[in-house]
Order: C-alpha cells, then structure tokens, then sequence
C-alpha cells in the first residue's frame, strides 16, 4: 500500500486538481466580482472542512459552526472596526475615536473587552483561541458527561440561538443585527480595492490548504483511526483504554478553529460581519455543504462548499421562490439518497470507468470501507 | 430594580408577569407535548415541528375565513372544528412524512434532524408561496375578547385563559391516550424494547407511524391554540423550534411529566425577568440557565430509569 504518513496517491493527484483549479483556473477565468465570491463560499468552506472532522470522522454532529463562525469572524471584524474608526475618521461623532454603532448608542468609552483589539497580534491569537476556548469549555462539559449524538446538537443549536440574540440585543457593543460594517484597513493596507481582493483570494486559499493539510494530517494518523473507531463503536474504544471524551473534544475544537479562520478571513474578505453568521438556520446550512461535498471526503467538503454556493447564488438570483425547495430538497436527497454525498457518487460512478479507461487497476477508496450507508446504531 | 415600586405594585405585577408567563406556558407545553411523544418516546428529532404547527394555525386561520363568509351565524363556535380540522390535517401530513422519509431513517438520529431541517425549509417556502410571506391573524369570536378585571391592578385576558384551559385538557387526553389507553401501552413497550414488543404481536411500524402523526397532530392543535394569542407567519414555527427542544430535553426526553415541568419553569423565568431587563437579555439569561443546568445534568430534570 502507498500508504504515507500523510495521503495516498490518489489523494494527492485530488489535491493538486483542487489547487490548480484554485489557485490558475478560477483567477483566469473570473472577473473580481466573481472571484470576491468564490472568497466569500470558501470562507465556508473551512467551517465544512471541520465538520468532516468532527462531524466524518468523530460523528459529533455539532449545529453551532456559526457560533465558532461568527466568533472568529467577530474578533477579526473588532480590529478592522477600531482601525477604521481612528480619531480623524470618527471626527463628526460626539465621542470621536470609538466605532459609530457605540456613538449612536450614546456609548461614550471604549468598553474594556474591545481595547485589546487594537494590536493585530492579539487579534489573531483571540481569533484562534477564543473559539478554541469556547469549543473546548462547552466539549469538555459535554463529552465528560456521555452527552452526545443528538442532545448535543440541539445544545449547540441552543448556544447558536444564545449567541446570536446577545449580539443582536448588545447593539452598543456588537453593532447590533447590523453588525460590523464599514470595515476599511488592515494595517493602513486598504482591503476594498480590487488587487486587494485577488491578494486576499490568494492568501484565503493557502490558508485553505494548510488547513486541508492538517485535516490530512489527523485523518492518517493513528487519531483520525481513533475517532472513527470512536464513531462505529464508541463503548470499545473506551473499552480498550482510550479516553472517548478528550478525542471528541479534540475533533471538536479543530473544528471550531478551522471555523473561527473561515470567519476571519470572510470579514476581510467581504468587509463586514453580522449576526446572520452565527445563528440557526447559517449554521445548519454549513452542515448541508459538508453533507453535500461527501461527509467523510476532505476534499469533497470544499467542492460541495463551492457547489451548493453557488447554486444558491444563481438560483436566488434568477427564481427566488425556488431556492428554499431546492435547499429543502437537498437536504431530504443528500440523507435518504447519497449519504456519501458527492464524493461517494464520484467513487461510486465516476472513478471506476476512469480507471478503466486508463485501464489500472481501481485503488480500493478509503470511503468505502467507512460507509456511512449503515449508519451508527440508535442511542 | 425594586425600589421604585411598592410591595402592592411588585405584588402585582409578578401576577400580570406570572400571567404572560403562563400564556408562553400554554404554547411552549402544547409545542412541546407532540415534540416530547416523537423525541421522547420515538427518539426521533423533527425540525419542521413548527412547521406542523403553522400548518395547524393556517388551518384555523382559513376555517375562521369560511365561517366569516359562508357561516356567519356559526362564527362564534368555529374554533373547535378549526381544532379538529387543525388536528386532522397535521396528523395526516405527518403520517404522509414518515412514511415517506422517517421510516427510512430511524437508525440515523442525527440524519433524521437533517432531512426533517430540509423539509421544514421546503414547507415554510410552501406557506410562503400559498398564503404569502405577510402574518396572517384569525378574528377572535366575541366572547373571547376582553378581560376578567380581578382586582384594580390585575387584569386577565379571556383569550389567555381559553387557551390555558384548553392546554389542560389538552395535556390530560394526551397522558390519558399514553397511560391508560390500549394504544399507549403498545406504544411505550415499542419504545421499551422494540424486539419483544415485536415478538408479542405488536405491529411496531404501525405503532410508530401512528405516533409520529398523533405528535405532529398536536403540533397542529397547538398552532390552533397560538392563533387565539399572535399572528401566523411561514415562518413563525422556526421561532419556538429551539425553545422548545429545550423544553423536551430539559424535562427529561421520556417523561411527560417533565417536560410540564420545565416548560413551566422556562416560561415563567423568561416572563418575570422580561419585567426587569430588555426581552432578549431575559431570554439569553433564560436559555443560559437551562443550558447550563444541561451540561450539569444531561439526562434532564425527570429522568426515566431504565435499563439500556
């Protein structure tokens, strides 16, 4: 077996495809506009990338990737904020130097917890560890206790609901159900422009395959065979001696993180963030683009972020009433028809004739032997 | 926060407060009655619940719409065929809706969850096609507006307190179908053990279809009940899906009892603190405590003890 460390053979042609289609097609073929939208569905993509971890391989389904979404995204979007709302831009407001939605809020100081985010180094940190923080304090308190399977999605759901009316309610503090907007500068480098964007495009795709990276990574270590060991049959592996509950949240707070980078980089990328991230309904939708792309498919994950997007995009423009049947009816087909999503058609359909075709012999895949036709066991 | 009212005004209102809060009881209890047979005792999770119930209020809306035009001598007794057509209608959605899609699910909860998700999106699209996207209000008969004047300060809707009544019976016939009936026993040792219960001669499909559509025929009543107290949107049900899953798992999933227990407790919490602080930082304090008491206790207030 080719079996590295790292991926196989076939995984890495899957990756160079992607990067090419990424990093040459997409940039030739597309105007600014289009490609600040591609940005702006591969921002999901990295909260799709940690579900197939969490969700794939640690069968956690977890409903609240907004709330890591809108975390990272919010902690980003305080430091644009605060620079865009230097002393000399804020001059017509009563209190200059604090952002508008606090003037307007006859807030007159900077609260406390915003001062640290004037330095660009706290707020990557913050962007990194607050969700992480957050993810391993709600996981811990979770999996310690057994929770899981659907009790914890609806937990998750509830912390998604929680976070979003306090933002919406705190409008001095948060911006409200506005949310951040008029984000200007990183840096005194101005991210609105054009060359801008492609610079910001490119910069979002290596940091999308360094997280694809890592997701390959833990999916061929011995961890990655723990979790989904954890997944078909949980009481074993803790049977063995492993303990269930610090894998589950480790699978859980790389999905946060992977979620809280998507945040960030979708306030740089489309300048501005707002509490329609974080709740409900935005965060089951990230769950249907993994679902989508193939749940146990690393790869497929950004294929089906990108796909489903798009669809959405045309198809809300064109014939908006047949968007949400669309989106229902996805829903209904990728769980009853194709629990494998796309990536298992691919497998399925597609790889085959092409092996035949070039005539090799046809790799045994890895999502095979892992179907989740079957399911796990009902609690 | 007290000290600008006198005992006998904070007496009074923690009574009007108590009172919302009972209202939002009512809802929460008639929501999460059908949620707690369908999650409790089926361990399916239903995302378009609210959607059923919305279903249920269309269906009042239109039966007090022909009342008006067709029956105007009649309209003060529309309502309870409205509750039955309500019922029926929902019921007979939900048994189309297992058998077409949960049937083929119940060994995947969390997939379950994903496909009910999709179709609450296709039925709120539905509504919006159909009804159109503005919030639709039934006229209330005669009898049913105005208010019981108890003392000077405290004033009682009656509408409030038809939909409480109705709550309580409604909560009796439910624990009366699943306690004593014939049906409820299948349907409890269905959950109990689905093999045995198999093996005696219990029709356990039929069981479960039967009960996913009772559930999603209270939801329906319930939409009814909200008519008399809010309007009616497509997507109203969204709006109390999450509370009211919270209502069932903090209760208990299994127990009836407890979840009458916690939709009391959520809903009273959430109506005395809206008093004192804007209504959502009562609400995210409200859903804070029961996540919180959550992690610290997952089986829920009432747990059943049975042996896994």
């Amino acid at each position: 077996m080719n079996d590295s460390r790292f991926a196989t053979r076939s995984e890495l042609i899957g990756i160079l495809v992607l990067a090419v289609l990424l990093v040459v097609i997409l940039p030739l073929c597309l105007d600014v506009f289009r490609l600040n939208l591609v940005a702006k569905y591969l921002t999901y993509a990295f909260v799709a990338l940690g579900l197939v971890i969490c969700w794939g391989y640690g069968g956690i389904l977890s409903l609240g990737q907004g709330v890591f979404f809108g975390l990272g995204g919010y902690c980003m979007a305080m430091f644009l904020k605060l620079e865009a709302s230097s002393v000399e831009n804020t001059k017509i407001q009563s209190t200059p130097g604090i952002p508008d939605f606090m003037d307007w809020n006859q807030i007159t100081a900077l609260p406390f917890f915003w001062k640290p985010f004037h330095s660009l180094t706290f707020t990557i940190a913050a962007v990194i560890l607050v969700p992480g923080i957050f993810a391993l304090i709600i996981g811990a308190a979770m999996f310690k206790r057994r929770v899981g399977g659907t009790y914890f999605a609806i937990i998750t759901q509830a912390v998604a609901a929680i976070l979003t009316i306090l933002i919406v309610g705190q409008q001095g503090y948060t911006g409200g159900i506005n949310g951040m907007t008029d984000l200007r500068t990183l840096k005194g480098w101005d991210i609105r422009p054009d060359h801008a964007k492609v610079v910001l495009y490119f910069f979002e795709v290596g940091l999308l395959f360094a997280c694809i990276f890592i997701a390959q990574f833990v999916r061929h270590s011995k961890l990655g065979r723990i979790l989904v060991a954890m997944r078909d049959q949980e009481d074993r592996v803790r049977f063995s001696g492993y303990s269930v509950a610090n894998f589950k949240i480790f699978a859980f707070c790389i999905a946060a993180i992977f979620a809280a980078i998507g945040g960030a980089m979708f306030a740089l990328n489309v300048g501005f963030m707002s509490p329609s991230f974080v709740g409900i309904v935005p965060s089951i939708e990230m769950v249907i683009y993994t679902a989508v792309g193939g749940r146990l498919s690393i790869l497929g994950a950004v294929y089906g972020t990108i796909l489903v997007n798009f669809a959405k995009t045309s198809l809300s423009e064109s014939f908006p009433e047949l968007w949400l049947f669309g989106l229902g009816g996805l829903f209904i087909a990728v769980v009853l028809a194709f629990p494998n999503g796309l990536a298992g058609i691919w497998g399925d359909y597609v790889q085959p004739r092409i092996s035949k075709l070039i005539g090799t012999r046809k790799p045994k895949s890895d999502w095979t032997d892992n179907s989740v036709a079957d399911g796990a066991p009902a609690e | 926060m007290f000290g600008d009212y006198s005992i006998g005004d904070l007496g009074s209102i923690f009574v009007m407060q108590g009172f919302a809060g009972l209202i939002l009881f009512s809802v929460y209890v008639l929501m999460a009655l059908g949620l707690a047979i369908i999650f409790g005792q089926m361990g399916v999770i239903n995302m378009a619940h609210g959607e059923f119930m919305i279903l249920g209020a269309y269906v009042t809306w239109m039966t007090s719409n022909f009342f008006q035009s067709y029956l105007p001598s009649l309209f003060s007794g529309y309502f309870f065929l409205a509750m039955v057509l309500a019922f029926l209608a929902s019921g007979a959605l939900g048994m189309l809706v297992e058998w077409m899609l949960i049937r083929h699910l119940y060994k995947r909860p969390l997939d379950t969850l994903l496909a009910t998700w999709g179709l609450s999106l296709m039925l709120q699209q539905a509504y919006r096609s159909i009804f159109g996207a503005r919030e639709v209000g039934v006229e209330l008969p005669q009898w049913m507006l105005g208010s019981l004047h108890v003392t000077d300060a405290i004033e009682v809707p009656i509408n409030g307190v038809f939909v409480m009544g109705l709550t309580v019976l409604i909560t009796i016939g439910v624990a009366y179908i699943m306690f004593r009936s014939r049906w409820g026993r299948q349907v409890r040792a269905v959950v109990q053990n689905r093999i045995m219960a198999g093996a005696v001669g219990i029709n356990t499909a039929k069981v479960d279809r039967y009960t996913f559509a009772l559930g999603c025929g209270i939801a329906g009543v319930a939409g009814s009940a909200f008519t008399m107290i809010g309007s009616t949107g497509p997507t109203s049900g969204q709006l109390y899906i999450v509370d009211t899953f919270l209502v069932v798992v903090f209760g208990g999933a299994a127990s009836l009892l407890g979840t009458i227990a916690s939709a009391f407790s959520i809903s009273q919490t959430q109506s005395t603190l809206e008093f004192f602080m804007s209504g959502s930082m009562a609400k995210v304090l409200t859903l804070l405590a029961v996540v919180g008491i959550l992690m610290l206790r997952p089986q829920g207030l009432f747990a059943l003890k049975v042996r896994k």
